[in-house]
């Protein structure tokens, strides 16, 4: 089953660790937003395989929801 | 000093526009790709495009400020806080630049900027300091686990060059020292550009009271009283209040007359606050640091005790005299209270939440009520900077008073479009324990099932 994960709030890409291919486990960092000062990481829900990285380091302005990464 | 131009944005730059205007200067507003309609821009007598949106591209670029300062004529720069306050380079451009810096000489920022260094100088002062150790360069942990031993524990590693809460570390037993002080290291390197580290006490039950300060530059230095600023989330004040409640008049004194001394031996020039924190059972007291600019809290010392802490920032740096300005002369009368209204959602750990204000209505600002704010509706809170929409200030002859007209302001406060943590800050001036005015640093995680439910 894929997990979708969604950008938890506007803002700033900051730093993107992983890339397709990658094999995650539950709670692993996947990407780190910059917003309003402040470092919002954002984690894998469930083990799996990054199948899509939708967003890249120094993007701006991305809005809520956006679904950044998808884990298979 | 007849232009100043402010390099800074938000709620802070309109409160200095409006200081520097009354006292008849035409003022100079800078924004960034982000703020070309925001209401600093509008309020200034001018305003300069000083690049993108990333506030190291804009607001913390010196090239660009001092550019926007000679293109303007300007005079005279006020930094707020935030952003370069606290730089001495910038300071130091200024001055070299040929215009009026607002604020302390650029030696005093960098002497207290050094928490090290900051804290011999008060030791020096004789103001108490917490327990801690020497100073650890990265890579270097040589004798750390003595030096723990000696600060005792639980005791907070912390990076010399952090602030706010950033670079700081809570460790509870020899087990995790050294893993935690090589980690800190690591963080302060990338973050900051200096790994160096050291130990210090730390108080479980513990209180954030801190003196505004005020220097003539010339050895003589007056305290403006405390504020009570214990109530925080991740390190970052929340709520403020002057008086501090419940604190024992000889404490208050005591603190406020060592803050003053500190200044006076620095022969410091300006507004600045002296942080100590405060065991919360037993009132002992140690300094933290020193804050070398006006703090975002100013306006409940303002409230107390009728003084405009920026107008009096601009006239001593415009070289008026103040020596009027004495210790008896500076009133204090009542109490006040100041509520950071934060786009924010605190049910998801006070995640932030930029967006547009799609509704945005405060009461009026009616007797014993001040509104400080950088933003109208319809504006956009940014993902650049930080998360701060408004300042509610009250005031009332006793705290009774302030917390029930606070109480009014934020039933009445109206956001939509973001979230904001209104309706938290509502339950934490609703709560008992608060009207009791039994703050403390860790009131909110305390009380959380209470304010977050």
């Amino acid at each position: 089953m894929a997990h979708e994960v969604e950008l938890m709030t506007a803002g700033n890409m900051w730093k993107v660790l992983v890339k397709p291919g990658d094999a995650v486990k539950a709670g692993d960092t996947l990407f780190i937003m910059e917003v309003m000062k402040m470092e919002v990481p954002h984690e894998a829900p469930a083990d799996g395989t990054v199948s899509a990285v939708n967003i890249s380091e120094g993007e701006e302005g991305l809005d809520a929801g956006f679904v950044a990464v998808v884990i298979d | 000093m007849n232009k100043i131009l402010i390099a800074n944005r938000g709620e802070i730059a309109c409160r200095v526009i409006r200081s520097a205007q009354a006292l008849g200067a035409r003022t100079v507003a800078v924004y960034s790709d982000a703020d070309r309609e925001s209401l600093h821009v509008a309020s200034a007598d001018e305003a300069v495009h000083i690049g993108p949106a990333k506030a190291a591209e804009s607001y913390l670029n010196i090239d660009a400020l001092l550019a926007a300062a000679a293109a303007t004529g300007a005079t005279a720069v006020h930094p707020g806080y935030g952003f370069l306050a606290e730089n001495a380079g910038f300071a130091s451009r200024v001055i070299e630049a040929g215009l009026v810096w607002v604020g302390p000489t650029p030696a005093q920022i960098d002497a207290m900027g050094d928490k090290a260094r900051a804290r011999s100088l008060a030791e020096a002062a004789g103001v108490p300091i917490v327990p801690g150790s020497a100073r650890f360069p990265t890579g270097e942990l040589d004798g750390l686990e003595a030096a723990a031993e000696q600060v005792g524990y639980p005791l907070l590693v912390k990076a010399s060059a952090g602030g706010g809460g950033i670079g700081m570390r809570l460790v509870d037993g020899p087990e995790q020292l050294r893993k935690t002080a090589e980690a800190t290291q690591t963080m302060a390197e990338r973050s900051f550009g200096d790994g160096t580290v050291f130990l210090e006490r730390y108080i479980p039950r513990a209180r954030h009271v801190e003196i505004q300060v005020f220097g003539f530059g010339n050895g003589r230095a007056v305290h403006v009283y405390e504020r009570d600023c214990s109530i925080q989330r991740r390190f970052q004040k929340v709520i403020e209040e002057a008086p501090a409640p419940g604190l024992p008049q000889a404490v208050r004194v005591k603190m406020a007359e060592a803050a003053a001394r500190l200044a006076a031996s620095q022969h410091y020039r300006g507004a600045g606050t002296v942080e100590f924190i405060v065991n919360a059972e037993t009132f002992e007291f140690f300094f933290l640091e020193m804050n070398t600019r006006i703090q975002v809290e100013h306006p409940v010392t303002e409230c107390i005790t009728g003084l405009d802490l920026v107008s009096l920032q601009l006239r001593l740096a415009a070289g008026e005299s103040l020596d009027h300005l004495t210790q008896d002369s500076i009133p204090l009368a009542g109490h006040a209270i100041e509520c950071r209204l934060y786009a924010e959602n605190p049910a998801k750990m006070f995640l932030p939440s930029p967006g547009k204000l799609a509704r945005f209505a405060l009461p009026a600002a009616t007797e014993g009520v001040r509104i400080d704010t950088g933003v109208r509706e319809g504006d956009t809170i940014t993902a650049y900077y930080d998360p701060m929409v408004a300042k509610l200030i009250c005031h009332g002859a006793t705290r009774d008073e302030a917390l029930a007209r606070m109480a009014a302001v934020l039933e009445g406060t109206t956001v939509e479009g973001i979230f904001t943590n209104v309706e938290f800050l509502r339950r934490v001036v609703a709560h008992a324990a608060f009207q009791r005015g039994e703050v403390f640093t860790g009131f909110i995680d305390a009380y959380k099932a209470d304010l977050l439910a």
